[in-house]
């Protein structure tokens, strides 16, 4: 965990409401995939939780969807502009139950941290599967990531205007030795129903602080309680308990 | 003595500044950004008898200058607060850590009260007579004089150390509430806890915040935090800890003003995790600039 002041490089929007961006600052550590970083943006009281889609040493690449208030002003960010952010924050994915061939299920915004997540099972030699699901044709992005690593990529859209027609859980493989997933919660409990091994679920939830001191985002699980800022954001399937 | 040096109840601190309960956690998730023994000390994470989960989520909404937060007391009761929490936190704090307790009963508050001031790491009881989130239980008891009193008077008769009684500001006057906490023997009061506050979500058209109403915090709440501050220091003799919006050193100069003995910094910790560091560390040079020779001066005489 560190405070850092990041340099934008890059702010463009690639699909319907949503933008990547790139922030540098040569003293940046790598980060992991499914680690967030919390951005301050000015005139905002709370800083901006997002998942880390791409990290090298120096830089890091996020994708946002524009939901409110926050990510619309992100989005309007210009390059050369400066921005406070914690950096390092959550547990991140754990490759090591990968398999040899595991599977990647992403909807919508829960994309981008799968992308650094294949690279990384790719050049540890693993055969990776992806399904990505959205919405509409508008809002696809990311599929193009994954093909250039050679990932056999299915895209899902709920209104069928490109790829399957449905959702993620519609266009499932039958063979895959894990899976990692990350979206809204209703996709969520729909990956956690239709899939047949273990696995593990990036959450998604108002965060106070993003460090583990305010324990706005904690959650009930099978281990005890976890704060999804801290403990998470990825959870293991055994260890999920549903609300209600 | 230092120009920083303020003396709450009996006890010296280094400055005046101390992060607020439930934005501090028990201080180890906050070593890991600075050395928090740069502080005067500070108000660990609300206990309470048995362990609590705390509210449903979302628990976190934003508002202007500010944020609104319904956690509920998440803690893992005062028995594990005690042997797993002290333990860790006197790995990366030296000085007196100052006990923050809630409960939904006197019984609680006086069976929390007594075993944590048997602590020697314990240096003052902040009893949370104002928590807003929780049901039948905190702020039912900072509401009402005569229920104040009772429980000022419970915790006096276990306690070895100060008693601070920390206010809630959801009440018509507050004056009458530190005068009930004052005449039933309490050392200290501490104020405000946060004001009552919601937020819709206009495309769900339901409560950002899963228990419909939180606490509202922040650079938002300090003018009320002031004002409320100001009037309890004329009311009662004992030492007041103001809070409530504060962000910088010039805030807690104008709570010292209005007769605070020493300050509390809390959703402030949460947007910067740097934020009590930087107070302190800003606190001599605002002292210069408006002629304060030492911290001690500050009589409340506005």
């Amino acid at each position: 965990m560190k405070q850092q002041i990041l340099r934008v490089t890059e702010n463009i929007r690639i699909a319907e409401n949503v933008y990547k961006m790139v922030l540098e600052d040569p003293e940046l550590e790598e980060q992991k995939p499914g680690q967030f970083i919390n951005i301050r943006i000015n005139g905002l009281y709370l800083r901006r939780p997002i998942s880390v889609c791409e990290s090298d040493p120096g830089n890091v690449v996020i994708i946002y969807k524009v939901v409110g208030k926050g990510t619309e002003q992100l989005s309007r960010i210009r390059k050369r502009e400066y921005l406070d952010v914690l950096t390092g924050l959550g547990n991140g994915y754990d490759l090591s139950k990968a398999g040899d061939h595991p599977l990647l299920l992403g909807g919508g915004v829960g994309v981008p941290p799968l992308i650094k997540l294949a690279r990384m099972l790719r050049d540890a030699g693993k055969e990776v599967q992806a399904v990505l699901g959205f919405n509409t044709k508008a809002e696809v992005f990311g599929e193009g990531a994954f093909q250039e690593m050679d990932c056999k990529t299915t895209v899902t859209t709920v209104d069928g205007s490109y790829g399957v027609k449905g959702f993620v859980t519609d266009a499932l493989p039958e063979d895959y030795s894990y899976f990692y997933t990350c979206g809204p919660e209703p996709m969520l409990r729909a990956v956690y129903k239709a899939t047949c091994t273990s696995g593990q679920f990036s959450f998604e939830e108002r965060m106070g602080c993003g460090f583990g001191a305010c324990m706005g985002c904690s959650c009930k699980t099978i281990t005890g309680y976890k704060r999804i800022c801290r403990e998470g954001p990825v959870l293991e399937k055994e260890e999920i308990l549903w609300d209600d | 003595m230092g120009r920083l040096t303020v003396n709450l109840c009996g006890i010296e601190l280094d400055n005046p500044v101390i992060p607020a309960s439930g934005t501090f956690g028990f201080g180890y998730e906050f070593a890991q950004w600075y050395d928090i023994n740069c502080l005067g000390t500070f108000s660990f994470k609300g206990t309470t008898r048995e362990p609590r989960f705390g509210n449903p989520t979302p628990r976190i909404a934003e508002c202007p200058a500010g944020m609104i937060n319904a956690v509920g007391l998440q803690n893992p009761g005062v028995e594990k607060v005690i042997s797993e929490e002290l333990p860790k936190l006197k790995e990366v704090f030296h000085k007196k850590v100052m006990a923050n307790v809630s409960g939904f009963s006197v019984e609680d508050y006086a069976y929390s009260c007594e075993k944590l001031d048997a602590e020697e790491q314990v240096g003052w009881l902040e009893v949370n007579v104002s928590c807003p989130n929780v049901h039948g239980g905190g702020m039912s008891f900072g509401t009402d004089p005569k229920a104040a009193a009772e429980v000022t008077r419970a915790v006096k008769r276990v306690a070895t150390k100060p008693v601070i009684m920390k206010l809630s500001p959801n009440v018509t006057d507050i004056t009458e509430i530190a005068k009930a906490c004052e005449d039933a023997g309490a050392d200290g009061i501490s104020l405000i806890n946060t004001l009552q506050g919601m937020r819709i979500n206009l495309k769900t058209r339901k409560p950002v915040i899963k228990n419909v109403m939180g606490g509202v915090s922040g650079p938002a709440v300090f003018p009320i935090a002031l004002r409320m501050v100001w009037q309890v220091c004329r009311a009662v003799k004992i030492p007041v800890i103001g809070m409530g919006g504060i962000a910088s050193a010039e805030d807690a100069l104008e709570m010292m003003m209005a007769g605070a003995t020493a300050v509390e910094v809390g959703a402030a910790n949460l947007a910067d995790p740097y934020a009590s560091k930087k107070i302190i560390e800003d606190l001599p040079a605002a002292m210069d600039q408006y002629r304060i020779q030492s911290l001690g001066e500050l009589k409340g005489d506005c």
